[in-house]
């Protein structure tokens, strides 16, 4: 049953998730990933929301910076929307003592060697 | 739910906190990109740390792909069919009736249907919705067919979903903004007396709070 309690996503603005026809979208499954282990620890109060939203818009809004003049929301941000959601949720696990970078890169080393199942991570 | 705070805008470079020490090549096609590494990274670790389960991330990847639904507004429908006192303080003040319900949405204007006028709502510039009660919004919302014709020729596109007005009843289109979102409060169907507030909000459908349809009376009449 769905509970009242609702991550409240962006539906407009910088911080707002790609979505087609109303419905978000994936365009490769990590980024599925990503999303659902972003909402599923917010929503287990392991933070609050909005730490990892002000992360998520800082994060994008250092990407355009890089990338230079800003264009229309589209095309070429979108497609990078969820290399920030990453990166953001990946920030704030470590400033928040949560996991540690040296553990990341060791357990990201031993899906890049095939020690682990990228297709199953959490088994 | 628009209001742009961001955190922290100090970091002028790249600031990742852990160097990865690529060899420098990209990777082949078929490899796996670092994000790729670095979802799968976290995921494993979380799961190992019992912060979460990977069954957890199925699940709410599916509910949000899906359409979260419009279960909020439902309750807050029911509420407002249930009780009259609290209906007034929804209509007269929305943020604060939202509020006591939990939801924190202050720029929701909740409009009443009555047996003399119905109301409807679009969003002709773009997509605008109260997404916090209603969930995502339908695919047609965003149609520009539907955004121009709702306010051209409402009751033609009232009929095309189904609801057919009496000539007597007043049609009002609320064009909905990024200031102004707007929830219909349908009309109370006949042979719903003594339902619980659970079994109304099972009556209420989201297009039911667009305006486009009504809330039918339950199959099995209490």
């Amino acid at each position: 049953m769905a509970n009242a309690v609702r991550t409240q996503l962006d539906v407009e603005g910088a911080g707002a998730p790609p979505r087609r026809n109303g419905e978000l979208v994936f365009q490769e499954p990590w980024e599925g990933r990503a999303f659902g282990l972003a909402v599923a620890l917010g929503e287990n109060g392991l933070y609050p929301w909005e730490e990892f939203r002000s992360r998520l818009i800082a994060a994008i809004a250092e990407a355009d910076r890089l990338a230079g003049p800003a264009c229309s929301p589209g095309a070429q941000e979108k497609s990078e929307y969820y290399v920030r959601w990453l990166a953001a949720l990946r920030r704030l696990l470590v400033e928040r003592g949560i996991l540690h970078p040296d553990e990341i890169e060791r357990r990201m080393q031993e899906f890049a060697a095939g020690e682990r199942d990228i297709v199953n991570p959490g088994a | 739910m628009q209001a742009e705070k961001p955190g922290d805008h100090d970091h002028a470079g790249h600031s990742h906190d852990a160097g990865h020490h690529h060899g420098g090549e990209h990777h082949h096609a078929g490899d796996p990109s670092r994000e790729q590494l670095l979802a799968a990274a976290l995921e494993s670790l979380l799961v190992q740390k019992g912060l979460l389960s990977s069954d957890t991330i199925d699940r709410i990847v599916e509910m949000y792909e899906n359409d979260i639904g419009p279960i909020i507004g439902a309750r807050v429908v029911a509420r407002a069919w249930s009780d009259p006192a609290y209906k007034q303080r929804l209509l007269s003040d929305s943020a604060s009736a939202l509020a006591e319900l939990d939801i924190h949405m202050d720029n929701l204007v909740v409009v009443e249907n009555t047996p003399t006028v119905h109301n409807m709502v679009v969003c002709t510039l773009c997509s605008c919705y109260p997404w916090a009660v209603l969930g995502l919004p339908p695919t047609w919302y965003k149609d520009s067919a539907y955004r121009s014709r709702a306010v051209i020729e409402p009751r033609a596109v009232l009929r095309e979903f189904g609801v057919e007005l009496d000539d007597a009843v007043g049609i009002k289109v609320w064009d909905s903004s990024a200031e102004q979102r707007y929830l219909v409060l349908p009309e109370r169907p006949a042979g719903t007396e003594g339902m619980s507030e659970e079994e109304l909000a099972a009556l209420v459908s989201r297009d039911a709070m667009i305006g486009v349809a009504t809330v039918a009376p339950p199959v099995r009449a209490r």
